[in-house]
């Protein structure tokens, strides 16, 4: 049996198509995947993503338990109201989930994980708690609604009391504001301004149809998948898991190797690796012709005549972007590759462009013709 | 529910062809089928004075989601191809039976028409596969 969210019956009558989405019944599109991506970034859209998971990690030892937990350092955030991107990795440095945690008060961190890792992520954060004393809690009387592109923050503002509304329209770029147990975080995934709201499930649908009321638009994940690679942001499962670091998947950024003294959960690993020279690294392509590359689609060096099965790179990310009208990808490649490859497109190789990514940052393209 | 016009041809790989009865018909693919593919970003038609072979494939839909080869519905020739899809390919989810057409054909046997499948019976393919 799917699991289905609280706004399954208000994706249902909006017309959405459904589909099974790592255990969840979600919507794909209400229609044209196209149309919802540019509303996006034109406008404003919302997105149900009541199916990650919300945990809130509570306790005197909490914020010494993040440090030995996450590859990134929640000390950059001691000042609580503050977020922060990281990867959770495992001892050999493979990264088990991405994640952004909320430091919420002084003892109080949020995190909210994948959909599709939640029960490995919970068995993995307990393993790890054992010397420590904190208390985790996921929170499954939580949802979570994402208000996304220029026009996301003051839509949903309008959905908080005055005194909240005032708080969350003051927040600086992954700043969060709280209130009895509700979150409004400045962060997303889309390359667009906009607020991602935790709210009690039982407040999710009154919240989601004022929203609906105004003319804010509902999004599926097909163009959730489609902004989120414009903006040059990972996606667990695809360009990044349990195999490879984060040093070879475009995340080296995100890894706080300083202070030295901080221990991490994959430290060693990383350092090891580091030593020894990282092979691969994740790049950003731009197709130059028609056609659209696709996960696991090759890649080869421009001046290589290998057959498919042979090539050294490989699309993680592919499909094609409506902002640009035309396909780009993330690729992991050699780490000596630069300028030009070959992509194998339906049996055919096609020269496509290594170029730094994001492609798309608050709805321009950052990408030369 | 897709539409499925009652006075075109269809076969089982989602094409609708309208035969004009002189020998030439234009060929497209159904409601259903665009509905599927979601909205179409590139088509990659044949060039005007191909031969083809029923079942071949002649042409390429792609959307976000995949691409999709399109099949000659029967033997001949292509005629004449939809150039306004380069620029518009979203015109085949818009009006798939009408602006959205992918190319018309020069039939090598008129009789061959009677082996394509009727509305009815197309409907019913639609059917099991929604299912």
């Amino acid at each position: 049996m799917a699991k289905r969210t609280p706004l399954y019956e208000a994706h249902v009558a909006d017309g959405a198509k459904l589909v099974d989405f790592a255990g969840w019944e979600m919507p794909i599109d209400y229609g044209s995947q196209i149309a919802e991506h540019k509303a996006v970034r034109e406008s404003v859209g919302m997105f149900d993503v009541s199916h990650m998971a919300v945990v809130d990690i509570s306790g005197a030892a909490a914020r010494e338990f993040l440090r030995w937990l996450l590859a990134n350092d929640v000390a950059k955030i001691d000042d609580a109201g503050r977020a922060l991107y990281t990867c959770m990795l495992n001892t050999r440095g493979g990264v088990i989930d991405d994640l952004i945690v909320y430091h919420l008060s002084s003892d109080l961190y949020r995190i909210v994980v994948n959909a599709a890792t939640t029960e490995k992520d919970l068995a993995w954060i307990k393993s790890q708690a054992r010397d420590y004393d904190v208390a985790i809690d996921h929170r499954q009387d939580m949802a979570i609604i994402a208000v996304q592109g220029p026009r996301g923050r003051d839509m949903a503002a309008e959905l908080l009391d005055e005194a909240f509304r005032q708080a969350a329209l003051q927040l600086k770029p992954f700043q969060v504001a709280v209130e009895n147990d509700r979150s409004v975080g400045r962060t997303g995934y889309t390359g667009e301004d906009g607020f991602e709201l935790v709210l009690p499930a039982e407040e999710a649908v009154t919240a989601w149809k004022s929203l609906r009321d105004k003319g804010v638009a509902p999004i599926g994940l097909g163009a959730r998948d489609t902004l989120r690679l414009e903006a040059g942001l990972n996606l667990y499962g695809q360009d990044m898991d349990e195999e490879r670091t984060p040093l070879e998947s475009g995340l080296a950024w995100t890894v706080a190797f300083k202070p030295e003294e901080r221990d991490f959960v994959g430290r060693a690993a990383l350092e090891h690796l580091r030593a020894e020279g990282v092979g691969q690294k994740l790049v950003g392509l731009v197709l130059e012709g028609r056609g659209v590359m696709r996960h696991e689609t090759a890649v080869r060096a421009a001046d290589s005549d290998v057959e498919e099965e042979h090539a050294e790179g490989e699309i993680t990310s592919g499909s094609y972007a409506p902002t640009l009208s035309r396909s780009i990808a993330l690729a992991r490649v050699p780490v000596d590759w630069e300028d030009s490859v070959e992509v194998c497109l339906r049996g055919k190789w096609q020269p496509a462009r290594i170029v730094r990514y994001p492609f798309v940052r608050n709805g321009k393209s950052r990408i030369d013709d | 529910m897709s539409e499925v016009p009652k006075d075109l041809s269809y076969t089982k790989t989602h094409e609708w062809i309208d035969y004009d009865g002189d020998g030439t018909c234009t060929v497209g693919i159904t409601d259903y089928a665009q509905s599927s593919l979601g909205d179409l970003v590139f088509v990659e038609l044949p060039e005007a004075g191909t031969k083809v072979g029923a079942g071949d494939a002649v042409a390429v839909v792609e959307s976000v989601k995949a691409a999709s080869d399109i099949y000659a519905p029967l033997d001949g020739e292509i005629a004449e191809i939809n150039e306004q899809l380069e620029d518009s390919p979203e015109l085949v989810n818009e009006d798939p039976f009408g602006e959205g057409w992918l190319f018309k054909m020069n039939v090598s046997d008129p009789d061959s028409v009677e082996k394509l499948l009727d509305a009815d019976a197309y409907e019913g393919i639609v059917e099991e596969e929604e299912d």
